[in-house]
């Protein structure tokens, strides 16, 4: 490593600690002081440390909505990417193995989902008419609809890498199309199908519009929305804001430390050309 | 009849239900109900009253180029910027890998989380910004408070939020760069200077086209982090398409809110379809 190498490194981690790690810093320090000295929140280190303290009385807030919101959010999280990951791979595997018109128009209509923005009064009023409003089977189908484009793309990029041949064994022996596809594709896809549970699981616990509209209600209440409530409610409890904070932003945190390689493989996807 | 193919077409059918019935079917109806007077109980057909109102209303018209502004500030500011992170971070300087989680982490935190981070960073007189600016003898504005600053604000802590995105981007991109171009450039004499514009910017073009469009359609469509840190406020000043789409929904006039969806959309494709070719058609060029 050369000297320039070094001094670039220590000045780079300089600025990056300033702007990206002091923020975190200040959620974490104020998360842990007493009401009265969070009222202002500022980098003072807390005079008592009462993390603990904090971290039970958020949980307590309006009869354990924290609780029912993790609930709330890993039901539609684990629903979804159920779906998604069969549905997705059923879609991006025909539409890869059979070129024909048919799939170029498919695949165009789902490409246009990565870009429109959804229609969300239209929808708010399909799913009172087919009673899905406000349900939680209606908003793990609502993030079913809104990630298939994205997991189609993933999944036929990925079975082009597997040979034909495979399949084609298969069939002669006899196999028919859904045991081909479960039997011989879908383990092979384990990889993308690690990117797609991995980035779709972030995408979707982390959403709080989608949500707002479609899940409105108390019962209904999401790990997202559970800040947006107690932002009005915890104002002159600005410690337990940041404490919710902390709380949920440990999930991603978690999933960034142990699945680094599918989010970055995933969200790169497109940046180059193959 | 033909023999059956063994990668039928019905493998289409669940994911096209969901699709079709709870993504384009409201799309579809939007460009309807976006012609009538709708709320909760009746719409009545209106003709283009709400494109009218759209654009003779002032807070709305202001919505609707606001939400131009954002777009283009957080696109340039997250392409600049993530270019050169990424160069930054893959020339072998000492703590990179761990430089590379910390641009990127924000990426992964709730956005609501984020906006109401900053909030508190903002405040004009006890937030730490301010309160570091003062330090150094600069008074620091009203970041949020500020009807002229505060969408610009909401826009710096997007790409705050938004650059570690961008940034892995680029260095994917940069990864694919054979070094030899870079060995034959520097034999022939070419300075640092050139290397970065003769062969670093036209090779990494595809990911700049992933960067440039990516950042529009996000930018275009953001609404939680404006709800986070302003509401549109203060007044209107900073209040985007989807944060009016979502106050005429609380608001009842469904068929205003409606007409909102239809113009992001059509703006979308008016701005994204027609760069999306251009940009890949430099490509070839390069």
């Amino acid at each position: 490593m050369r000297r320039g190498q070094l001094f670039g490194g220590i000045a780079a981690l300089a600025i990056a600690t300033v702007v990206f790690i002091l923020p975190f810093l200040f959620v974490f320090l104020n998360a842990a002081k007493s009401p009265s000295e969070a009222s202002q929140p500022s980098f003072a280190w807390p005079s008592e440390w009462q993390f603990w303290q904090n971290l039970v009385d958020v949980v307590q807030v309006r009869d354990y909505a924290l609780l029912l919101a993790y609930f709330n959010s890993i039901v539609i999280t684990v629903g979804a990417i159920a779906l998604l990951v069969i549905f997705a791979a059923m879609v991006g595997y025909v539409l890869q193995r059979r070129p024909s018109r048919v799939s170029r128009v498919v695949g165009f209509v789902a490409l246009t989902g990565l870009m429109i923005p959804p229609a969300v009064v239209p929808t708010i009023w399909l799913l009172q008419e087919i009673g899905l409003f406000k349900t939680l089977h209606g908003m793990v189908l609502i993030q079913v609809a809104y990630g298939l484009s994205f997991c189609i793309l993933l999944f036929r990029a990925f079975v082009a890498s597997i040979p034909r041949d495979l399949d084609e064994a298969a069939i002669v022996d006899g196999a028919t199309p859904l045991q081909v596809f479960f039997r011989v594709i879908l383990p092979l896809l384990k990889p993308v199908t690690l990117t797609v549970i991995v980035v779709q699981s972030i995408t979707i616990f982390n959403d709080f519009t989608h949500p707002l509209y479609y899940l409105p209600g108390s019962e209904n209440i999401t790990v997202q929305l559970t800040l947006y409530n107690f932002q009005s409610q915890f104002t002159s409890q600005l410690n337990l804001l940041f404490m919710n904070i902390l709380l949920i932003t440990i999930p991603p945190l978690l999933v960034f430390i142990f699945f680094n390689r599918q989010i970055v493989s995933g969200m790169t996807s497109g940046a180059v050309k193959g | 009849m033909t023999q059956k193919s063994p990668y039928p077409y019905w493998f289409f059918l669940p994911a096209a239900v969901i699709f079709l019935g709870l993504f384009i079917v409201p799309t579809v109806a939007s460009f309807y109900f976006s012609l009538t007077y709708w709320d909760p109980f009746e719409a009545r057909f209106a003709g283009w009253d709400n494109y009218v109102q759209f654009f003779s209303e002032p807070f709305l018209i202001r919505g609707t180029l606001n939400t131009l502004f954002f777009a283009f500030v957080t696109s340039v500011l997250k392409t600049i910027l993530g270019l050169l992170l990424a160069v930054l971070l893959t020339s072998g300087i000492f703590g990179q890998s761990f430089l590379r989680s910390v641009v990127f982490f924000p990426v992964l935190v709730s956005t609501i989380g984020v906006g109401i981070l900053f909030q508190e960073l903002m405040h004009p007189t006890e937030g730490a910004i301010n309160v570091a600016l003062a330090a150094i003898g600069i008074d620091g504005p009203g970041w949020l408070t500020n009807p002229s600053l505060a969408l610009f604000s909401v826009a710096l802590v997007d790409v705050w939020r938004g650059v570690g995105l961008a940034t892995l981007i680029y260095i994917a991109g940069l990864s694919t760069i054979p070094n030899d171009y870079y060995e034959a450039a520097r034999i022939d004499g070419a300075t640092r200077w050139q290397l970065f514009w003769r062969v670093t910017v036209p090779l990494v073009w595809p990911a700049t086209t992933t960067v440039i469009i990516l950042s529009l359609i996000g930018g275009l469509r953001l609404f939680d982090l404006v709800w986070a840190m302003t509401r549109g406020g203060p007044g209107f000043s900073s209040d985007v398409l989807a944060s009016v789409i979502y106050k005429q929904y609380q608001a009842g006039f469904w068929g205003l809110s409606t007409a909102g969806n239809v113009i992001l959309f059509l703006l979308i494709a008016l701005i994204v379809a027609p760069l999306a070719w251009w940009l890949n058609s430099k490509e070839l060029d390069a």
